[in-house]
């Protein structure tokens, strides 16, 4: 007797996406086959499911019921709404660039007064166009077959173009504001590229946001390129809406005698995926990669991190911290690769996790791949709840038990927070865990 | 009416009995040590006082002022003027000393409806305070004890005691793992805060903290209770002989 061979069933999902790809891709913008051969990288994978390692932790087959129609161009009402969107970090004064529901929006945008060597533009615009300069470059930076990426390449709509000419030191952060509407639960796909220059100084924030109630799916993409010598911060906030589910790619190439700081801040959306691949591709960088998620009732929140050492001599810290109320579920998943020439490479990487529930979960899995013999790498994670004695020792001196717990959580986040450079960023960061905190009593 | 009532305090730890039966008054104004072999509950006293989870009272009763202590949480215990100084004081890391403080001065005063403390009041009384305890500035950004040798820990809390002014302060083998130098700096913040309006329970197993702190009436400990209660010439007594005519007389 012959076994039949397994035939993939399509989910409603899958079907759903196939649909929407049929329905739009002759309406958008440019490189079609870039977007085709994406498509149908999907269309063979279909939506990546628990047996396929990267995303074993975070199901997106189980977890996507269905697919939402493309979002719509936004009305006046929801640019309306994006007015007051990027609060966290209002205190930053940055220049203010502000998508809705994926669209660059040039009239809500700070594009006055650009510095010399920094242009900004939208990436529709660009494909449209058909600007060489993005489109040869979209997908090379860190090449990766992820099928979230994929998806992201086959239907990416709109996102921003980020160039900053070497030595050019940007004298404010650039401050990019993803806000969705909510206005109907929309899937939304935006790409974005940023090239520093060599020796150039620059400080990206991106905030997602959305309405509370939102069901929106978001797959979101950066492509960032720093150049040997250059100076790189990027954060990332997400909260991209209580029932929203977002998924998002870094792909960041760092050059030689760099700095590159990333930091991660998730708190509220039902699934939230992070996923970064980052590669030292020249000598003697220095990074930090950093994170902090506060979840809470049934939120999952999904860290995906490679850190690939390509050029000797580079440190990289990486720090992942999680805070998990109700029956929430932090994923981290880390690996660190060094090449065979990669030398004098200095990397640890830690994930801990603080469980506040008995229903909570954290799941942690570090790597480390070392082909180089003259390295210093390690990895640790725990995973633990509040020290009774410690709260015993705040209570004994008249805190309140919610305002020690309080206190200790800071304490926890305030570990990862505190490798971001920029003071004011790290207090609007704390300033969200205390708003976060003050939201649990 | 006595600052501190106890009357028959029995307690256990994990089904284990180590009180038996414990009675103490303690009227303001007086020092009272407590003194006992190892194992005679002095620890387990200091810590049913405070409140920690894991010690069970099965009978007695505890009263501070005539409340009782025993239906309050320990941050409320705290609020009412009680106040433990650590045998082993935590480190917190990422606590800053000065937030613990504020934070923690400002939840009491709130319970008690009292306006907040306002920052330059509250700056000047920690300086003031940790002046006189040999505590500097550095110490006073770090975490809460972190770093902290044995001595700097136990003027930490002295330094706590000074700032939350309480009315009951229970000492809690506060000589331990101390040099003699550090001993008298911390019996010196000690002495200072004595006062008519306020009491001190010195717990301890030698005598040597309380040629420095020294106390108005000494009590004895044995096997959860107290066996013998006299002036502060017992403690001399206790050094010379040592505990074993106690634990004889429970056995």
């Amino acid at each position: 007797m012959t076994v039949p061979a397994a035939v993939p069933t399509r989910t409603a999902a899958e079907e759903q996406l196939a649909a929407n790809w049929q329905q739009a891709k002759s309406g958008l913008p440019g490189p079609v086959l870039l977007r085709a051969t994406a498509f149908e990288r999907f269309a063979a994978a279909g939506l990546p499911h628990r047996r396929v390692e990267e995303w074993k932790y975070t199901d997106l087959r189980a977890l996507m019921r269905d697919a939402k129609p493309l979002a719509d161009a936004p009305d006046a009402a929801a640019r309306e709404r994006a007015r007051s969107a990027g609060a966290a970090l209002a205190s930053i004064e940055a220049r203010r660039i502000v998508l809705v529901d994926g669209a660059f929006m040039p009239d809500l945008s700070d594009l006055s007064g650009l510095e010399a060597g920094l242009t900004i533009g939208s990436l529709a615009q660009a494909l449209a166009q058909g600007d060489e300069a993005v489109v040869s470059q979209l997908g090379t930076i860190v090449p990766s077959d992820d099928v979230a990426l994929a998806l992201n390449t086959a239907f990416m709509g709109d996102g921003v173009v980020i160039r900053v000419a070497p030595g050019v030191s940007l004298a404010r952060p650039i401050g990019l504001v993803f806000f969705n509407s909510g206005a109907r639960p929309a899937s939304v796909f935006t790409r974005s590229l940023a090239v520093i220059g060599k020796g150039a100084r620059a400080m990206l924030l991106e905030s997602h946001e959305g309405a509370a109630s939102a069901a929106d799916q978001i797959n979101t993409a950066l492509e960032l390129k720093v150049d040997d010598d250059a100076h790189v911060d990027h954060v990332k906030l997400t909260a991209a809406g209580a029932g929203a589910l977002h998924v998002s790619t870094l792909m960041a190439a760092i050059g030689a005698r760099a700095r590159f700081n990333e930091f991660l801040f998730t708190s509220g959306a039902a699934v939230v995926r992070n996923q970064l691949f980052v590669r030292f591709d020249g000598e003697g960088t220095v990074a930090g990669i950093r994170g902090a998620s506060l979840l809470k009732g049934r939120e999952h929140a999904d860290t995906t991190l490679v850190a690939d050492h390509i050029g000797r001599a580079c440190t990289s810290r990486e720090i992942f911290k999680s805070v998990l109320d109700g029956e929430s579920r932090s994923v981290f998943q880390g690996r660190i690769t060094v090449a065979p020439k990669a030398q004098k490479t200095d990397a640890k990487m830690a994930a801990h996790a603080l469980l506040l529930s008995e229903d909570a979960e954290a799941d942690s899995k570090p790597e480390l791949e070392i082909y180089a013999d003259d390295v210093q790498c390690g990895h640790g994670a725990t995973t633990g709840a509040l020290d009774d004695d410690l709260l015993f020792y705040l209570k004994a001196r008249g805190i309140p038990a919610k305002e020690a717990e309080a206190l200790l959580i800071q304490a926890f986040i305030g570990e990862a927070v505190e490798g971001i450079e920029h003071a004011g960023l790290r207090d609007a960061l704390m300033d969200q865990v205390a708003a976060w905190l003050k939201a649990r009593e | 009416m006595p600052l501190l009532e106890i009357k028959n305090l029995h307690a256990e730890v994990d089904g284990r009995k180590i009180l038996n039966g414990l009675d103490l008054t303690v009227e303001k104004g007086s020092v009272h040590a407590i003194m006992g072999p190892n194992g005679s509950g002095k620890s387990t006293l200091a810590h049913v006082l405070a409140g920690k989870d894991g010690y069970q009272v099965t009978e007695g009763s505890v009263r501070l002022d005539g409340e009782d202590l025993l239906a309050i949480e320990p941050d409320e215990r705290a609020a009412k003027g009680l106040f433990l100084a650590f045998q082993y004081p935590l480190e917190i890391p990422g606590v800053a000393t000065m937030t613990f403080l504020r934070t923690a001065i400002n939840a009491q005063r709130k319970k008690r409806g009292e306006a907040e403390l306002l920052v330059p009041d509250f700056m000047r009384r920690v300086r003031e305070a940790a002046k006189h305890l040999g505590i500097d500035q550095d110490m006073l950004r770090r975490g809460v004890n972190v770093g902290f040798s044995g001595g700097e820990k136990k003027r930490n809390e002295v330094l706590q005691m000074a700032l939350l002014e309480p009315r009951l302060c229970v000492l809690d083998e506060t000589d331990s793992g101390l040099d003699i130098d550090a001993l008298k700096v911390v019996a010196e913040g000690v002495n200072r805060l004595r006062s008519p309006e306020r009491a001190f329970v010195v717990i301890t197993h030698y005598q040597r903290l309380l040629d420095h702190i020294v106390p108005d009436i000494v009590h004895v400990l044995s096997r959860g209770r107290i066996v013998r209660t006299g002036g502060k010439e017992l403690a001399l007594e206790l050094e010379a002989r040592g505990y074993a005519q106690y634990q004889e007389e429970m056995a």
